[in-house]
């Protein structure tokens, strides 16, 4: 699997690319700022790209600003968006065009190489990969009294929040060390206090779940 | 202020009499038609704004007017030892006739100067014209005594003299020489009050000086004790969190090392204690960070930095954003500290379920103003969270107006000059 990497930082660069080279992946470019990487996405034609959000020569939002561009331009591109810190402003932006392959990340994540290359992969295969801290932000804001989120039972809310994170059941029955078919059952449970239809995929799953937890009700 | 008469000699005192005059009759001669030019020129400039040609002539009167008063300035400072500072705000560069027009029109020391005006054509006019009549007026008498009593046969009044033959003219000499007595004492004091009114009028007031001052002197004291205090913070911070568990971890990994090939289970364990605490010091680390600077607001500037404190509060906020360009950085941070203030203030005391915030620019003020519809009854009272947004402002010459009835809504307005 072929990725670009984006990073200004030269230790977390050279570590991730050592990080991503053990687990198997091809390193096609590993770049240091902004019209680096725009113009490695148009040429290279990566399979994912691993990119930090603040990049040379603005040290702003460089590195978020090329990704969508480079979606822009070839929809369906999987980005995996690393940052110091996370928004949920940044996350709507990334997933506002809905076509998935999305992760985005606090740079944090990348101490625990087994999730990481796994969120690497899941993004890559047109999955999302959303950090615990975004989903945690969107559970807080939407924990008030009335709202159906409250009738969700505590390992309702648990298994909600891998679901959001763009986990299959699977990987979450492992998480959580239960059965799938439990997970299944939750899930069903879920969907139906959140008045969410039921789907089979993925990466629908996810957005359907970040829709109702962002706009609610 | 000090003029070279009063000190006693009597020829300089004669010839500085001499000089007051004739710089007297200049000014009285220089002050009437120039100030009444000036002032119908720019009533009737002004007056004509509404319908358009008002707004292309208005600068350059204005400046005619500058000019004018400038001219003055520069006499009471070489005549008088009378200092005008002027204080005109700077314009702003290559501006349209229309913004030239309504800075200039903004400026305190332009309605300054139009009010001189018309003090200048009266009061002015005859403070400096009396010296020089003080002055030329006995050397009338003087001119009868000689003999040009001789052209007006029909009897001439001079003063409280009818003049009709020598004697009378002698009189009309010993008044001359009276009044020249008096011309010594009076004649550079006129002068010197002409300059002193000037300068109370057209001068900028000491008063609003001093204000200013003592305004600066407190805000930059506020400035300088939150900045010490945010420091002290900081290091506080630094010291108890991030700093302490880095060194955790050292100790954790010197114990691993020693532990490896004697306790692989421990060391194990205690791998996973030094990552969960490196994890914590980096999220102590981004709290400290979004406290001093929030990332959002650096890497996409104010409006986006409030959208995104919107999507973290636990009441739905509407945020709508008009602002053309970004201001300064101190301003925009100072901005979204003081809505962020508010903002929490706001989730914590007002028991809204919906709030509004509004950020716009205009006039080089950066304005933001927090709507709720909670129960209200807010004040900036002494320990409320408001004040020391308040104090904060105030460096930044910001205002801070509290709208909340009790019942509600709330609405907190922050005002930044921002240009």
């Amino acid at each position: 699997m072929r990725v670009v990497l984006a990073e200004d930082l030269f230790l977390l660069r050279d570590g991730l690319v050592r990080l991503l080279q053990a687990h198997g992946f091809e390193i096609a470019a590993a770049v240091e700022s902004g019209p680096e990487l725009a113009a490695a996405l148009a040429e290279l034609d990566p399979d994912v790209a691993v990119v930090d959000v603040r990049l040379p020569p603005t040290h702003t939002d460089e590195g978020l600003q090329c990704a969508l561009d480079a979606r822009g331009k070839r929809p369906g591109l999987p980005v995996l968006v690393l940052s110091q810190h996370v928004e949920q402003l940044y996350a709507r932006e990334l997933l506002a065009d809905g076509s998935g392959g999305i992760g985005y990340l606090l740079k944090d994540r990348v101490f625990d190489a087994e999730q990481f290359v796994d969120a690497v992969r899941r993004v890559a295969a047109g999955g999302t990969a959303m950090d615990p801290q975004v989903i945690q932000q969107l559970l807080a804001r939407r924990s008030g009294d009335d709202r159906p989120l409250a009738r969700l039972t505590p390992r309702e809310r648990e298994v909600l929040e891998l679901m959001a994170q763009g986990r299959t059941n699977a990987a979450i029955a492992g998480k959580l060390v239960v059965t799938e078919r439990a997970i299944a059952k939750h899930t069903a449970n879920i969907f139906a206090k959140l008045g969410l239809e039921v789907s089979d995929d993925d990466n629908r799953r996810v957005l359907a779940v970040l829709a109702y937890l962002d706009h609610g009700r | 202020m000090t003029m070279d008469t009063k000190n006693g000699n009597g020829r300089t005192a004669g010839r500085g009499i001499g000089l007051a005059a004739v710089r007297g009759l200049a000014l009285a001669l220089l002050s009437l038609p120039g100030a009444v030019l000036c002032f119908c020129l720019s009533l009737v400039s002004i007056a004509l704004i509404p319908i358009g040609v008002g707004l292309v002539t208005t600068p350059y009167v204005l400046t005619g007017v500058r000019a004018f008063a400038n001219g003055r300035r520069v006499l009471a400072a070489e005549w008088g030892g009378v200092r005008i500072p002027p204080a005109y705000r700077p314009l702003p560069k290559d501006a349209n006739p229309w913004a030239r027009t309504f800075a200039m029109l903004r400026d305190p020391a332009t309605w300054r100067d139009l009010r001189w005006l018309p003090v200048d054509m009266t009061a002015g006019f005859v403070t400096a014209l009396l010296p020089a009549v003080l002055f030329l007026y006995p050397l009338e008498g003087f001119a009868l005594a000689i003999g040009l009593w001789r052209v007006f046969p029909d009897g001439y009044w001079y003063g409280f003299v009818p003049v009709s033959g020598q004697a009378s003219a002698f009189g009309a000499a010993a008044l001359g020489l009276v009044l020249l007595f008096l011309a010594h004492f009076f004649t550079p004091r006129l002068l010197d009050v002409h300059f002193r009114l000037t300068r109370a009028v057209l001068g900028s007031n000491q008063g609003e000086l001093a204000e200013r001052v003592r305004i600066l002197t407190e805000t930059r004291r506020d400035a300088v004790d939150a900045s010490a205090a945010e420091l002290r913070r900081i290091e506080r911070d630094l010291h108890d969190g991030a700093q302490a568990r880095l060194v955790a971890v050292g100790m954790d990994l010197g114990t691993i090392e020693a532990l490896l090939d004697k306790d692989p289970a421990q060391a194990k364990e205690l791998i996973a204690q030094a990552r969960t605490s490196s994890v914590e010091a980096l999220s102590e680390l981004r709290e400290l960070v979004r406290g001093i600077h929030p990332p959002v607001l650096a890497e996409r500037g104010l409006g986006d930095a409030v959208r995104a404190l919107a999507l973290r509060l636990p009441v739905p906020t509407e945020v709508s954003v008009d602002l053309p360009q970004r201001a300064q950085a101190p301003v925009e941070s100072a901005a979204y500290f003081a809505v962020s203030e508010v903002l929490t203030n706001a989730v914590k005391h007002s028991g809204a379920d919906r709030i509004w915030v509004d950020l716009h620019q205009a006039d080089g003020m950066l304005r933001a103003s927090v709507t709720d519809n909670g129960k209200g009854g807010a004040v900036i009272g002494a320990g409320s969270g408001l004040a020391g947004v308040e104090r904060r402002l105030g460096t930044f010459d910001g205002v801070l107006a509290v709208s909340s009835p009790a019942g509600g809504p709330t609405m907190v307005t922050v005002e930044i000059p921002c240009a």
